[in-house]
């Protein structure tokens, strides 16, 4: 690790080493020394590393196959729209981010309209065994989805839903849910008591606070758990996996075809991952802030 | 808790009995009762289900004959069977390779960005930070299988020019592990950074100032004024990558799909198998029922560490 900020002003690194032994404290001007080098170099790198993998795959999609195979690899290459010409017009791609809206967008406003009224009712009112629901809905975020997922395909091939819509978005309340209550909750307590208590006054109910005030007051808030809650049920797999088949299946279970004994057509799986993963980036970045409250179920604000 | 004052009227306990003096507030019980509802009919019905199909022998090809109930068999199986147990050691050993490079690294980049005097570039890094985590599991595994592969993967070319290599990534028993362990690297170490960002930014300005002045190694500073502010979101992040690592399934099935052999099937990429290839699903439930119980030892442990407030 280099030096902290708040380092002596000098020149050249000679002098930097003999003031990094520790005697003067003098003006600071905003001028190079050798500390400042070294971070940005590390700064530069760590982006490097966060975004060469990403860039990697945006590149292969927009290689030519003989491109993708060429050692070394081509650096400099003229882009072409090949493979996502071939993704739109003969495979099941475009089917299945089709289908991922549809489960994303629904699992999501599904979750909102069960969540926030919960989620009220937690920061607003005393009762007994709250702590076993705050307990009950937290473990949520530790159940492995395979332990939940056998018995689901069980529930859903007897309720006759595997390969729907539906299955895959009830089977997502069971970690969208908890979410949206617990960044909600903490947004709610944030709405002061007095405005709930001003309406009650001129005679409206809880629930008339609730839809009138408190939502809007907290739509904020309500909108980042929203785009969490689109974010992992767009991103999930596993259930996606177990429950659809040709009909209802998911983008990423349809990229994961592309894998084959057979071999694998590169150029098209990786355009297919960079439609999965572009609307994602979008969102992730529009809430960057909250995006570790949301995996860490708010502990670490 | 918040609620504790100014809404006397309002608290009341719904669990209790009518004709206590206190009585069911139906305002919280309607608005409650469709999350609960919901979270009971998709997570408790679902789990009755599991434990009732784990004490059967339910294989799907002989199911239609009848799925009779066998005792303890299918656990018994499971607590003998060294697949299931080496699959658990896999999963232990992955954590063991990756989090604790994660929590140096992460801890690092922390300090990094808040030490660093380039605010716009640290800024900037900090939103880049959420491209990793964000990224499609099942896509990290496309994307490693393009940069792993032994003929023309990006990795080995690049280690080619140092000399060395190439390295069958994927195809190698031994190697395998430590490939996951590098591609969770790749993808939580922003996580921890985060997490760390956050406890760095909560240390109150002139306290460090104050220790400047009484020290100018940096290590020092960090070592007795920043640590003590990292150590919590520490602790919630070993317990969060445990848990997430005991679910990893998506990356790891997209890029090795548990192989070579089953050189790289973690616990969850096991049962999924015995359930959804073998199907012996009784037996895929008793698996899990297991794997929940580990789970749920986890759950109370993380919630007596950080949500004390909540418990009391």
């Amino acid at each position: 690790m280099s030096q902290a900020t708040g380092q002596p002003v000098v020149a050249s690194p000679s002098v930097a080493a003999s003031v990094r032994s520790g005697a003067t404290h003098v003006q600071r001007r905003p001028s190079m020394n050798l500390t400042d080098v070294a971070q940005a170099a590390a700064i530069v790198l760590l982006i490097a590393f966060i975004l060469l993998p990403v860039y990697w795959m945006v590149s292969t999609s927009l290689k030519t196959t003989n491109q993708t195979f060429a050692v070394p690899p081509a650096l400099v290459f003229t882009p072409t729209f090949q493979h996502y010409r071939e993704v739109f017009t003969d495979t099941a791609v475009p089917h299945s981010l089709w289908n991922s809206v549809i489960v994303a967008t629904t699992a999501t406003l599904l979750a909102v309209i069960l969540g926030t009224p919960a989620a009220y009712a937690l920061s607003r009112f005393d009762f007994r065994g709250k702590a076993d629901l705050w307990f009950w809905f937290i473990s949520n975020r530790f159940l492995s989805p395979i332990v939940v997922a056998i018995p689901f395909f069980l529930l859903a091939r007897d309720l006759n839903l595997l390969d729907t819509h539906l299955a895959l978005i009830l089977v997502y309340q069971t970690f969208n849910v908890p979410l949206v209550i617990w960044l909600c909750t903490d947004q709610f307590r944030l709405v002061p008591r007095e405005v709930d208590e001003a309406a009650m006054v001129d005679g409206a109910n809880r629930w008339q606070a609730f839809l009138r005030l408190n939502l809007p007051l907290a739509a904020p808030g309500i909108a980042v758990s929203a785009i969490l809650c689109f974010l992992f049920s767009w991103n999930e797999f596993l259930f996606a996996f177990t429950l659809t088949r040709e009909g209802t299946r998911t983008a990423p279970v349809e990229a994961n075809n592309f894998v084959t004994d057979f071999g694998i057509r590169w150029g098209p799986m990786m355009a297919t991952g960079t439609l999965i993963v572009l609307p994602v980036l979008v969102f992730a970045a529009l809430v960057s802030r909250h995006l570790v409250r949301g995996l860490t179920m708010g502990a670490v604000k | 808790m918040a609620a504790s004052h100014g809404e006397a009227a309002m608290r009341t306990a719904p669990a209790a009995p009518i004709g206590r003096r206190r009585s069911i507030n139906w305002t919280a019980v309607t608005m409650l009762a469709p999350a609960v509802i919901a979270l009971l009919a998709i997570g408790i019905y679902p789990l009755i289900r599991a434990i009732d199909t784990s004490f059967r022998e339910y294989v799907v090809r002989t199911a239609a004959q009848g799925t009779p109930y066998i005792g303890f068999n299918n656990y018994r199986e499971v607590i003998t069977d060294g697949f299931f147990w080496r699959a658990l050691g896999r999963t232990g050993l992955l954590f063991v390779y990756a989090v604790p490079i994660q929590v140096v690294l992460g801890v690092g980049i922390a300090a990094l960005l808040t030490a660093t005097r380039w605010h716009a570039l640290a800024a900037l890094t900090r939103v880049l930070l959420v491209v990793p985590i964000a990224t499609t599991p099942t896509v990290v595994g496309l994307i490693g299988r393009l940069v792993y592969d032994r003929e023309f993967g990006v990795i080995n070319w690049a280690i080619g020019l140092v000399g060395i290599g190439p390295v069958s990534w994927t195809g190698n028993p031994q190697i395998v592990l430590f490939t996951l362990a590098i591609t969770d690297i790749w993808q939580w170490t922003p996580f921890v950074a985060l997490v760390a960002l956050a406890g760095l930014t909560a240390v109150p300005q002139d306290i460090i100032e104050a220790s400047k002045l009484e020290t100018s190694r940096w290590w020092d500073t960090f070592r007795h004024i920043q640590i003590p502010y990292l150590l919590p979101g520490l602790t919630a992040i070993l317990i969060i990558r445990t848990a997430d690592i005991l679910k990893l399934f998506d990356t790891v099935f997209v890029l090795t799909r548990g192989g070579p052999g089953v050189s790289s099937e973690l616990v969850s990429l096991y049962v999924q198998r015995v359930g959804f290839r073998f199907f012996n699903l009784g037996l895929a439930s008793a698996q899990a029922i297991l794997l929940l119980i580990v789970c749920i030892v986890l759950s109370r442990s993380y919630i007596r560490l950080f949500y004390r407030e909540i418990e009391s």
